[in-house]
């Protein structure tokens, strides 16, 4: 914004001396402007680029650095990989991972959905109360809820089952899409649904063939973004599940690949760069819906 | 918009069923549209927090339901160094972090501000860290921190030769504090950039043209401009990071576990290491509790930067 404006004084002075003044300009841009956003760049990437770099290393360039340049791989291999898949669980993970991400963000969407358009639409007497209680249930920690939750989990015969996970994520995923989705509603124009009330059809009618069709990309957002919160989910799942082959991703990775003294850091990465993965490309796909919905719940 | 193609003389002619007339009774429709959110979020919410609160005054373990010992628990963690020390590291850890985070996510706001070629690659770029599972990051950056094979000491001894000896990240008490302190910068500065970014798109570029007629400085209309249009945006993103840093488990927990000798334990990981992996669920709840009061002050702190926005758009406080 500076800059649009400044320019116009720029190209003014520059008729005067057009060329120490360009060549001034353009450096303090340069200064200014992609030198701190190439280091901003350089440092967020880096450690994605090293989990990439030692996933396919083979272990003799991985420990020694004074024959082999370290930010590069002479030989790549992809023995790492191969164990991972092939010697361990990581396929299973991946797949309870998958369910349970799927599962949690199925069901907080239906919920979420339906709350929100009862508070915005179906308009009652403390409704915004309501909304502002689903609210206040976003800024209640899971930490601070881990550890009777873990016995509530038991009571309920749950322990140990990815059933639990799928119906503890709904904690936190329900209060973001809601809030997301009020805001979706709101954007759309109360009038479409007065119509269709004089027309004669039912509140139903309206959710599904009016409402719904035209909250697509807030549904969307929301999907997303509580797929990937469930897919990077770390305390419940870490507390919940005992056995090896119900663990998920995240929390498998730290506690049956860390073994011993003698770290495997190339299957550590390996394991590490397939877990991120499917939240990159996922993220990749929809990165428009993210930013909207991450931008959009804080300006709520 | 389908709507107006569906016949209404067939609606009103028909005879609904009951069920559809009970579907659209209103009061019923908003029953059955709340029960499943707040279902879900009185079961596996409000129920452990209250529960929670109960197992803090109870001497409850793994295996054995416990009895009311009123505040024996948190009399027992008023003389445990441990306890002290988890929130002495959650205080600082929260205050530098935060500090960091919005220091350096504030300055890469304003640069993603200016116009570039392919700026929404870049910004789709820099969110990386932020939607990338905490846990494998942090790996990632226990790697980094390695004490024989760190990148970092590689770059400092062997490339540029400013030391003659390899940092020893994680191995004792400080340097391993600020380590995790620099990774939970490093994974929060995305999301504070993005919605502080989405916060400067809203400011109106007149009043940057007004106060520059006017003969404003670069400085002065970031601080009588910027900042001030800022606030409220900075209130919540800030309230949310602090409850989020000030809980934080997954770093720790990943990277040192609370080691070297117990100096790097957050409230989080103490409340799990008692409570989980020790089985004194009466414990390690009392330790979870003891968080809330800070997350009272934060809550409290966003909401009054919410009730200043209002009073500066000139609307009435409702």
């Amino acid at each position: 914004m500076t800059d649009t404006v400044a320019q116009p004084a720029a190209v003014a002075d520059a008729k005067a001396a057009p060329d120490t003044m360009a060549w001034d300009s353009g450096l303090r841009r340069l200064m200014m402007i992609y030198l701190p956003l190439g280091c901003f760049v350089l440092i967020l990437l880096f450690p994605f680029y090293w989990m990439a770099i030692t996933s396919f290393k083979p272990n003799a360039e991985l420990m020694n650095y004074k024959e082999h340049n370290p930010f590069w791989i002479t030989s790549p291999t992809l023995a790492h990989i191969k164990h991972l898949l092939f010697n361990t669980a990581y396929p299973r993970w991946l797949w309870t991972t998958m369910l349970v991400a799927v599962g949690s963000t199925t069901l907080s969407l239906i919920a979420s959905t339906l709350a929100a358009y009862a508070i915005e639409r179906l308009r009652f007497r403390g409704s915004p109360y309501v909304g502002l209680g689903i609210y206040l249930a976003y800024l209640v920690p899971p930490s601070i809820l881990f550890i009777p939750l873990a016995t509530v989990v038991v009571q309920f015969g749950l322990f140990d089952s990815p059933l639990a996970l799928i119906l503890v994520y709904p904690t936190f995923l329900v209060p973001f899409c809601t809030w997301l989705l009020i805001g979706y509603f709101k954007s759309i124009p109360y009038e479409l649904e007065e119509c269709a009330l004089v027309d004669g059809a039912t509140r139903l009618q309206i959710l599904r063939r009016i409402t719904l069709p035209l909250a697509v990309p807030g549904l969307i957002s929301a999907g997303i973004f509580s797929f990937t919160l469930s897919w990077n989910e770390f305390i419940y799942a870490l507390a919940f599940i005992q056995s090896g082959a119900n663990k998920t991703v995240p929390v498998a990775i730290l506690t049956e690949l860390v073994t011993g003294d003698v770290y495997q850091w190339g299957a550590l990465m390996a394991g590490s760069l397939l877990g991120s993965l499917p939240v990159a490309v996922f993220y990749s796909l929809f990165v428009d819906y993210y930013v909207s919905s991450l931008t959009g719940a804080v300006k709520e | 918009m389908s709507v107006t193609t569906l016949p209404p003389l067939a609606l009103a002619h028909r005879q609904p069923s009951w069920l559809v007339r009970l579907f659209d009774y209103k009061p019923f429709l908003i029953v059955m549209c709340l029960a499943p959110a707040i279902g879900l979020l009185a079961v596996f919410l409000t129920y452990p927090l209250g529960l929670g609160i109960w197992l803090a005054f109870t001497d409850t373990t793994i295996g054995r339901k416990g009895v009311f010992v009123g505040f024996e628990n948190f009399q027992y963690l008023l003389t445990d160094p441990l306890w002290w020390n988890a929130v002495f590291y959650s205080v600082v850890y929260t205050g530098i972090a935060t500090f960091g985070k919005f220091a350096l996510g504030f300055w890469l706001a304003l640069l993603l501000n200016n116009h570039f070629p392919f700026k929404s690659l870049l910004r789709a770029i820099i969110l990386l860290p932020w939607i990338v599972p905490t846990v494998l990051s942090a790996l990632a950056f226990w790697w980094i921190y390695d004490p024989q094979f760190s990148i970092i000491s590689y770059l400092l001894v062997d490339v540029l030769h400013w030391r003659t000896s390899n940092i020893d990240f994680l191995g004792s008490p400080w340097p391993a504090r600020f380590s995790l302190i620099a990774a939970n910068i490093w994974r929060g500065i995305p999301f504070v950039a993005i919605s502080l970014l989405a916060g400067l798109q809203t400011i109106s570029p007149s009043l940057y043209e007004a106060a520059m007629l006017d003969g404003a400085s670069a400085w002065q209309r970031f601080r009588y401009i910027t900042f001030p249009m800022m606030m409220p945006i900075l209130a919540i993103v800030m309230t949310f990071s602090i409850i989020f840093t000030f809980t934080d488990f997954q770093l720790v927990y990943a990277i040192t576990r609370g080691g070297p000798g117990n100096s790097t334990h957050l409230l989080a990981t103490l409340a799990f290491q008692r409570g989980i992996a020790g089985g004194e669920l009466g414990e390690g709840a009392a330790i979870a509790v003891s968080m809330i009061p800070f997350l009272v002050f934060a809550t409290l702190f966003s909401y009054f930067g919410l009730a200043r926005r209002k009073w500066q758009q000139g609307e009435s406080n409702d």
